[in-house]
């Protein structure tokens, strides 16, 4: 922890957005929603717009719902029994994505997803980008062959792997593991890509280079961020959502977030006095 | 004198050492009492069993016994010796000595020959009924813990799997007996055995499967449906391989130990004796399936059992039991050499 902060204090201010962004269009409008784990309501009536081609980070305390709206946004918690939305629509680009018509496959192509603990497959670094091609039905080898480096490439993995593509994704270290992640999720050409606390359990180094990825991944997709590390959030996010208690308590600009909160619970949360 | 001399660290007797020492002492011995009767039991049949399996001439070891079909031997004294022959070598003899036709001979039913046929069943029975164990169990492993909804339901029918487990042998053959012998109209066929050892081992199969599909990691899942993979997708490529070591390890002991069960195949599958051989006289492919065959657990049981005891019945039991080891043997080790070998291949 100390490790950390004392990081993060050093290199503060490095990629805080200057400029405050202007209102982009909305790529995922969450309205109202009410989600429940069984008998227990975990969402109350959320409500925020999420604008394409930014970074939106969402922070809170541990359990205050930061990931389970997360997983809502590619239909995650479908796989959890007796999970529901109660209330309320999730549209991408205007299609509510828990109507019956809508098929989680094609969601999930177009709705990525980097987890807390990196998962690459235990398969080579090569299988491992084109899994999800070949799921599509696509083998033509010069295509993979492409789509590998431009992924990498794209996740700043490339240098670092170039040479043992064959090997496997297991035998790199944690940072690279979460960045193949990254990458295998880019290759799809999805148009949003969810990170579920991706830097929680890298060391400060790894988490610089995935923030810098971040950062240039915004120029193509939409990013939305858990995150506990508030820092981090004010490094990397263009918006921030502030939950607790599965409320949402704010949602602005990062700059406004933590400069100038204009809730009082916002403002003890990112001073640090809890969670 | 001791008092003053001991140091502080030295050990000072108590009834707490001492139930240390009483303690280590009986574990050891439980376990030494465990390795002699394994010992008793592998010793007598590999000491008793290698006399009828191994010679002390040329080739060393005793290849009729592999490659012929049980018969009946021959004992009778020609010319002042004692002479002992199988049923065929006999009849050749009396053939080639018309003085021999009337000389009084005792005969030993199955104490001849070999067991080839046995070993053949056995083969097919281990085969078919793991095909069928596997493809059934780990499908109804995949459904309960990949797709069921977990509730009560899905306990009730893990219980009921697991209860299956408690099933005595015997009623699994009468189960088979009533349901594919006679119901279904199969006969005592290889088809009636197989469904009947898979029944039996499914509880094997199922648990086995289950426990090795939990223990692949959470995230393989998730990364693979993130990524777009429908639930089979992910399970085909993303999870079974991954469990496949440990199904295949469990689920072959498994039926390595059904397959030394007499009492499930002695109404489905087994035959005392069959002069043909599986492949012989088909007239059909369906032949194949609808026919019954020796198998060595049976054939153990008939001839230590069904037939009177002498000195000659001996050899046959005791060379066959040693043959049905080593197989079982054979068999459980290549299921851990594979198991090893694909664990290598998939490791995280």
């Amino acid at each position: 922890m100390d490790i950390k902060t004392s990081f993060n204090s050093s290199s503060s201010g490095r990629s805080i957005p200057v400029t405050s962004s202007p209102v982009g269009p909305t790529l995922i409008d969450i309205d109202h929603v009410d989600f429940y784990y069984g008998a227990s309501q975990a969402l109350h009536d959320i409500n925020l717009k999420i604008e394409e081609k930014k970074v939106t980070a969402f922070i809170g305390p541990s359990g205050c719902g930061k990931s389970t709206l997360l997983r809502c946004l590619n239909r995650m918690n479908d796989l959890i029994d007796g999970t529901r939305v109660a209330k309320g629509q999730i549209k991408i680009r205007g299609i509510n994505i828990y109507d019956p018509s809508v098929d989680v496959i094609e969601l999930r192509k177009r709705v990525g997803m980097v987890f807390q603990k990196s998962n690459p497959f235990p398969k080579s670094i090569y299988e491992n980008i084109t899994y999800g091609l070949r799921l599509q039905g696509r083998s033509n080898k010069s295509d993979l062959d492409a789509v590998v480096e431009k992924s990498l490439r794209g996740a700043a993995l490339w240098d670092e792997v170039k040479d043992r593509l064959h090997t496997s994704g297991l035998g790199l270290s944690g940072g690279q593991q979460q960045r193949l992640c990254i990458a295998r999720a880019i290759a799809v050409e999805p148009e949003v890509i969810l990170m579920d606390e991706p830097c929680s359990a890298l060391d400060p180094i790894a988490t610089v280079k995935v923030e810098e990825l971040i950062q240039e991944l915004r120029t193509k997709f939409t990013i939305v961020i858990v995150t506990h590390n508030m820092q981090q959030a004010a490094r990397c996010s263009d918006k921030t959502a502030f939950f607790y208690m599965g409320k949402l308590i704010e949602f602005a600009d990062t700059r406004a977030i933590f400069m100038n909160p204009a809730n009082a619970q916002t403002e003890a949360y990112v001073s640090g006095r809890f969670g | 004198m001791s008092a003053l001399n001991r140091h502080i660290l030295q050990s000072q007797p108590s009834a707490a050492r001492r139930w240390e020492a009483a303690a280590v002492w009986l574990f050891r011995s439980a376990t030494y009492v465990i390795l002699l009767c394994g010992a008793l039991v592998f010793g007598t049949i590999v000491f008793k069993g290698s006399k009828t399996v191994f010679t002390t001439t040329a080739p060393f070891i005793n290849v009729a016994f592999f490659t012929e079909a049980p018969e009946s031997l021959y004992v009778f004294e020609y010319q002042g010796q004692k002479r002992e022959m199988g049923d065929r070598e006999f009849r050749a003899f009396k053939a080639q000595h018309p003085d021999a036709s009337n000389v009084k001979s005792e005969s030993y039913v199955y104490s001849a020959g070999g067991i080839f046929p046995c070993i053949v069943g056995t083969v097919l029975l281990v085969l078919g009924s793991m095909f069928i164990a596997l493809t059934l169990g780990v499908s109804a492993a995949v459904y309960l813990s990949e797709y069921a909804t977990q509730g009560r339901v899905v306990t009730a029918i893990r219980l009921a799997i697991l209860n299956l487990a408690g099933v005595p042998s015997i009623v699994f053959g009468l189960f088979g007996l009533g349901l594919f012998v006679i119901y279904l109209d199969w006969n005592v066929s290889l088809i009636a055995g197989w469904f009947t050892l898979a029944l039996m081992v499914l509880p094997v199969v199922i648990t086995a499967s289950e426990e090795s599909l939990k223990s692949v990691p959470k995230g393989f899942r998730e990364g693979s449906l993130a990524l777009g993979a429908t639930k089979w997708q992910t399970i085909r490529k993303n999870v079974l391989p991954y469990a496949l070591p440990g199904i295949l390890t469990s689920s072959i002991l498994g039926i390595a130990r059904v397959a030394g069960e007499t009492a499930p195949i002695m109404f489905t599958a087994a035959y005392v004796v069959r002069d043909k051989l599986p492949w012989e006289g088909l007239t059909s492919v369906s032949d194949f399936f609808f026919q019954g065959v020796m198998a060595l657990p049976y054939h153990i049981y008939v001839v230590s059992s069904k037939i009177p005891q002498n000195e000659y019945t001996e050899r046959v039991q005791y060379g066959t039991a040693f043959v049905f080891l080593m197989i079982v043997a054979t068999i459980a080790t290549s299921s851990i050499l594979l198991r090893n070998k694909l664990r290598n291949r998939y490791k995280w």
